[in-house]
């Protein structure tokens, strides 16, 4: 019966032990470390504080452990926590040019300077389950390059010489936080990529997958793709020169889009750009597919109708903290609304001419 | 609690809130978007009352929280050991003695006074949406005063069923400018929102807050030959025989029998003590 629904403290005081102990499974086993989490689970870690919007490895393991594995309540929880920190400086912009790569793929040369590097990849590899690290086998220790990885410049840069690259305008001033003004639209593109970095995974997927089946098509190629270290640097102006205070993890894919010419602007390769905290190379191109449907205003091209050329539908729906917030929320007891239809809908049938009584 | 700010939020953010609710009480009815937080319960749970009701907070505050009429669903016990725990106010069930009370989908009963604070959880602020889902269109629409699309809705509704169809979230023109959304009240409440005591609308996850500063002027969208009908099931509460109050139906067997209770459970409460 509905009522019970008016459990009060006592249901939940024990749901939530209850949870405590599904949460921490069969105490023959050890316990898992925020350790093991952060580096064995490594990619759901990485995509906790992407969309969890903060750097902090061992607080998003913690996140992932206390959550059971539930990366988006994982995300909730980061998210929760990162709201009560202060906010104390916007650093200056990263330069991803100097980033210390262990991955950095271009699939529009063959060669690019600095080369290369496949790093640690699920690509090529054959999806094969294996049964040797059920049965607990180690895996050999991965020979290591000797050569420290030099400064590489990125692809767009050599398309960008040519002028075949469309320049990005350059803006210094310090972009909106998202976090601390509400979104007004039209929202402009550091705005519209700050909401993608954090956006969640499985909705930039599909709607870049959109792009490509037809519906907003951008004729992507990812011009570059890298993985690494880069510093953090903040300015200090009573000093008058920038430190760097954290070095971080992250994930740049910019994608050379095909555009022949619009009414405001030549023939020439567009781009789109994706950035996330952390390992999250599927995130990232995502991303920037998105990032370049979304550019049909200032590109001048057409508005075909697609849902990630919509801005409105891409940055009102994008945040899996506020969509799954609200799809949860009808679990609530809605029972005065419920009852407001009920008499309502046994009105109308009564006025219908009894049909309704009828049936009942 | 250690580690946390009175009411949890930092007085930055409770500043920039009580700035957006000064301008939802100079401009009745007006959404005015503001930064929600990313607040420890989820969207959609009353994170919008809950930033309001923590920014509008004192120490010498005594707090009521509802859900459906009712201080124990499990949601407002929820909110309330929240602010008892990052707070550490006072408490009460009673609504005489209450001077914030935060509600989701109900107003009690018991007439507000003038000082108390009604604080109302709210899921959707915009009562254009689902005429029309984008914002920046109800925003340019609210600005020109363009409410026909929400009269011709009414309307319709009279040409199919002989009736609005709308039984709660009734929308109504706030102070003779603004159409607005009550939050999802049953109709049967919002007789009630010309009050004595200050009404404000959090809804955290779209980023608006707006407000009704007492004694507003609130008419309920109607028509003059079809006018605006507060309506609740015809019954009386089984438990303290009230005729008057908004009643929660209760599946009472599997074979389909009813009955009626106040969905106010203090105001039924108080009612079966004045008669013992």
């Amino acid at each position: 019966m509905y009522v019970a629904a008016k459990g009060g403290e006592q249901a939940i005081a024990a749901a939530h032990a209850w949870l405590a102990e599904e949460r921490r499974g069969d105490r023959r086993d050890p316990a898992l470390s925020l350790r093991q989490i952060a580096s064995q689970l490594a990619l759901a870690t990485a995509r906790v504080m992407a969309e969890g919007s903060l750097y902090d490895e061992a607080l998003a393991a913690l996140a992932v452990q206390q959550s059971r594995g539930d990366l988006v309540e994982a995300v909730f929880l980061l998210r929760a926590y990162r709201t009560t920190l202060p906010r104390l400086a916007a650093s200056r912009p990263l330069d991803t040019g100097r980033m210390v790569v262990e991955r950095r793929v271009s699939a529009t040369f063959k060669d690019i300077p600095g080369g290369q590097i496949l790093g640690p990849t699920f690509d090529y590899t054959h999806r094969l389950l294996d049964f040797a690290l059920e049965a607990g086998d180690e895996a050999a220790a991965a020979r290591i390059a000797a050569a420290p990885a030099p400064t590489r410049p990125r692809v767009s840069e050599v398309l960008g010489r040519e002028g075949l690259l469309r320049d990005e305008p350059r803006q210094n001033a310090e972009p909106t936080d998202l976090t601390r003004t509400p979104l007004e639209l039209p929202a402009d593109r550091p705005l519209r990529l700050q909401a993608l970095a954090r956006a969640d995974e499985g909705f930039l997927l599909s709607l870049a997958y959109s792009t490509q089946r037809g519906y907003g098509r951008t004729h992507a190629f990812v011009g570059e793709l890298r993985i690494g270290a880069v510093e953090v640097e903040v300015e200090i102006p009573e000093l008058g020169l920038s430190v760097a205070f954290a070095e971080i993890v992250v994930t740049e894919c910019e994608t050379v889009n095909q555009f022949t010419g619009s009414r405001r602007e030549p023939p020439q390769f567009t781009r789109g750009y994706g950035l996330t905290l952390g390992r999250c190379e599927r995130k990232a191109i995502s991303m920037s597919l998105v990032d370049r449907a979304l550019q049909w205003r200032e590109l001048g091209e057409d508005y075909a109708g697609a849902p990630a050329q919509d801005e409105e539908f891409v940055l009102m729906h994008c945040d899996n903290v506020q969509a799954t917030g609200f799809l949860e929320h009808i679990k609530l007891p809605h029972y005065v609304d419920f009852q407001a239809e009920l008499e309502l809908i046994r009105r109308l049938r009564r006025e219908a001419g009894g049909a309704g009584e009828a049936a009942e | 609690m250690s580690g946390y700010n009175f009411a949890y939020l930092d007085e930055p953010t409770k500043k920039m809130i009580r700035r957006a609710i000064l301008k939802g009480l100079a401009i009745p009815g007006y959404q005015v978007p503001f930064a929600s937080r990313e607040m420890p319960m989820p969207y959609g749970w009353g994170t919008g009352g809950v930033q309001v009701t923590a920014a509008v907070l004192t120490p010498e505050d005594r707090l009521k929280v509802i859900d459906q009429g009712a201080d124990d669903t499990t949601n407002a016990v929820s909110i309330r050991s929240f602010f008892r725990k990052v707070a550490g106010v006072a408490t009460t069930t009673r609504t005489r003695e209450a001077t914030i009370i935060q509600t989701r989908h109900r107003i009690p009963e018991t007439p507000l006074t003038e000082g108390q604070i009604l604080v109302y959880q709210v899921p959707i602020p915009e009562p254009l949406r689902f005429l029309e889902p984008r914002e920046t269109e109800t925003r340019r629409m609210h600005a020109l005063e363009e409410y026909g699309l929400m009269h011709v809705k009414l309307y319709e509704d009279i040409a199919r069923h002989g009736a609005i169809a709308t039984s709660y979230a009734y929308p109504a023109l706030v102070n003779g400018r603004h159409v607005f959304d009550p939050s999802p009240i049953p109709r049967f409440d919002n007789p009630k929102l010309e009050s004595p005591a200050i009404q404000l609308f959090g809804a955290g996850r779209e980023q608006r807050i707006y407000a009704l500063p007492p004694y507003t002027r609130v008419q309920s969208l109607d028509f003059d030959d079809h006018p605006f009908e507060a309506s609740k099931a015809e019954g009386a509460c089984a438990l303290c025989g009230a005729t008057e109050s908004y009643l929660d139906e209760i599946v009472a067997d599997d074979r389909g029998t009813r009955r009626f209770q106040c969905s106010d459970t203090d105001f039924c409460a108080e009612r079966r003590a004045g008669a013992a």
